[in-house]
């Protein structure tokens, strides 16, 4: 009794949190669109019973997927997503591994106060300190003011609404959830193997590659999806730093929804976006599940 | 101890408030209203007044389908309007409650009733037209003293635009304004809901898309002033804001707004009722209270916008009341257009004309 109390809480909390809202999503993208309050039919009638609920199922198709692959605007905004996320993710691991690297080797005094450094732009709202980088990287913004100062550049970059200004807000924005696993994974690394593998001839930088890397190897997986996943479907990076340019399917989702109004199909969006995200998810814990297994 | 007894008093305070404030919800579009007029509501009426603001006719029409908004004033522009009412968005509005509805411009309530019939439902709170507002510094540096400022020529001939781009040009995210005025500049009827015309703007957009730094529907205010950007298609009362910021800033940068020569959209924003407004009775008062011939001059005066409200002219500043941009003189008047909402099917053609528009693809 006790085990089955245990594990129907995680149960529930996924039942109530991710299930339901799933369902109500996935209810919609089978609806119709309407001029109405909800702006979608059939709406479940439960004072007609049974007859009400079965007149209701059978309105319900599966239209607004095939909608979807009828236009190439839906699989490119998912490839480009894709592609933004991938680029960002590999950007914010170059930069986040050799701080969690330095913040990992520092003086024991020192890390506390270093953790601290990370985690502290999050006492500022996220949205915040995205305009600000709107005041910063801007044709006349500071960055631009200061590089010409410099004398570096004559005339001002054209910086934001860019797709390099959507890298750099993601990247800024995600770096934390790259640094803390590679940290935590690195700190708890024993120094001695690195004393071996000097003993044995390596030379720091192999040593580096040949022991450090792959020690740190699960905390750069889970930083890496920490980034990916979210950046996939971000929508306030693109639309406050991006350019009109800049297709992801956090904006066509939005658009859909706002513009068009049809919740029908913004919700055909979402549950393939869902999709596409758990399959890697899941072929992740399986081979995690695998080298689990192996070594034991 | 003191401590605890004080907020043991405050807590009290709160209580005693609540049991009799009132309150009303405003939900109206940003930068569009002299905040001096809400501490003023409040006061006279002891109603606590919470103002919310949005930048999109999208987000407000998105969040009255939905319904339970919890607003109790709402201001769509005339084409949403007319689709919310269709709807069923909106509850009627009580005449005998608005006793300065005889303030209104019936020349503005004879165009707003094409959206809403007998203007049963909404007031009109601000009209203005689709324009261009030009860096006159900036653009006449780029294309020589005879630049044509007032003209369509600047914004959708690509010669000009590709030697605007390095300053920066901004303009609306929002296809049911750029669209109609794409189609005016080819002679097209700018209302058309035919799909065949409306493929005719997409050409003409995209010649210039390459030279288009943002589509973004506020920005453009602050970044006109700024001098970030030299040119931006906008609503007449934004671009004559950035105007005054930048005066007010000092910072060498004049701008000027000009409604289009070849025509110019016309739109209306109207204040409504959302059907489940928590507080009917105060919205209404609230309604009243903007009726207000003094109420609504100031209004206009603050944030240049022309209102419905025949009784506020004499209450206005000479440089709203005599600036043409603001209140165009009566021949110009004929020469605005209008528009009415595409119906779904071809909205979602022009969302999709729109997409590919501005990224593309």
């Amino acid at each position: 009794m006790r085990r089955f109390l245990l594990i129907a809480l995680p149960f529930t909390w996924l039942l109530a949190l991710f299930l339901v809202p799933f369902l109500i999503v996935f209810k919609i993208s089978l609806s119709d669109i309407a001029l109405a309050i909800p702006p979608y039919t059939p709406t479940l009638d439960l004072s007609e019973g049974w007859a009400g609920i079965k007149a209701f199922l059978s309105q319900l198709d599966f239209e607004n997927f095939i909608f979807l692959t009828q236009d190439d605007l839906y699989w490119k905004a998912y490839l480009s997503s894709l592609q933004i996320a991938l680029i960002a993710t590999v950007l914010t691991l170059l930069v986040g591994y050799p701080i969690a690297y330095g913040m990992a080797n520092a003086p024991d005094h020192w890390r506390p106060t270093l953790m601290m450094l990370v985690i502290l732009p999050f006492w500022t709202s996220f949205l915040i300190r995205v305009y600000s980088w709107m005041g910063i990287l801007s044709t006349e913004g500071y960055l631009n003011q200061f590089l010409l100062w410099l004398g570096v550049i004559s005339t001002p970059l054209t910086i934001l609404n860019t797709q390099t200004a959507v890298y750099i807000g993601i990247v800024y924005t995600y770096l934390p959830f790259m640094i803390l696993p590679i940290y935590s994974a690195l700190e708890r690394m024993d120094g001695s193997l690195l004393e071996a593998a000097e003993d044995l001839g390596c030379s720091r930088l192999s040593a580096f590659w040949l022991v450090t890397v792959p020690l740190s190897k699960n905390g750069i997986i889970a930083g890496c999806f920490l980034v990916f996943i979210p950046t996939i479907g971000e929508f306030v990076i693109p639309s406050l730093l991006g350019g009109s340019q800049t297709l992801m399917i956090g904006k066509v989702l939005w658009e859909e929804f706002f513009n068009n109004r049809d919740w029908p199909v913004a919700s055909a969006v979402a549950v393939i976006l869902l999709l596409i995200l758990i399959i890697p998810i899941v072929l992740f814990q399986i081979n995690q599940q695998k080298q689990r297994e192996a070594e034991e | 101890m003191r401590h605890l007894m004080m907020t043991t008093t405050a807590a009290l305070a709160l209580t005693a408030f609540a049991a009799h404030a009132q309150e009303v919800r405003v939900y109206n579009w940003s930068d569009y209203i002299d905040e001096g007029l809400l501490s003023k509501f409040e006061q006279e009426t002891g109603i606590k007044l919470i103002y919310d603001v949005f930048d999109s006719n999208e987000v407000l029409e998105t969040k009255m389908l939905a319904g339970g908004s919890g607003y109790d004033v709402v201001v769509p522009t005339g084409t949403f309007l007319q689709r919310q009412i269709t709807a069923g968005a909106f509850q009627k509005l009580d005449k005998s409650k608005l006793p300065n509805l005889a303030n209104m411009w019936d020349v503005i309530e004879a165009r707003t009733a094409q959206y809403d019939p007998g203007n049963d439902y909404s007031i009109n709170y601000m009209w203005g037209t689709t324009g261009i507002g030009a860096n006159v510094g900036k653009v006449t540096e780029v294309l020589g003293e005879d630049a044509p400022l007032d003209s369509l020529e600047l914004v959708l001939n690509p010669a000009n635009m590709e030697k605007l781009a390095a300053c920066g040009v901004h303009f609306l995210d929002a296809p049911a304004e750029m669209i109609p005025m794409a189609l005016k500049y080819i002679g097209e009827d700018p209302n058309s809901h035919d799909p065949d015309v409306i493929a005719k703007a997409e050409p003409v957009l995209s010649a210039v898309r390459p030279y288009i730094q943002k589509f973004h529907s506020s920005e453009y205010i602050n970044a006109l002033a700024n001098g970030d950007i030299c040119v931006a298609v906008g609503w007449s009362g934004d671009i004559l804001q950035a105007r005054d910021r930048a005066e007010e800033a000092d910072n060498g940068v004049e701008i000027v707004y000009n409604a289009p020569t070849e025509g110019a959209q016309m739109w209306f924003d109207q204040m409504a009722i959302p059907v489940d407004a928590p507080n009917p009775d105060a919205a209404h008062l609230f309604l009243n209270f903007i009726m207000d011939p003094e109420n609504m001059a100031a209004a206009s005066n603050y944030v240049y916008y022309a209102n419905g409200n025949a009784a506020s002219k004499e209450f206005l500043e000479e440089d709203v009341i005599g600036d043409p941009g603001i209140y165009p003189s009566d021949e110009a008047m004929e020469n605005l257009f209008t528009t009415t909402p595409y119906p779904a099917n071809v909205q979602r053609i022009v969302t999709r004309l729109w997409t590919r528009i501005k990224s593309g693809t």
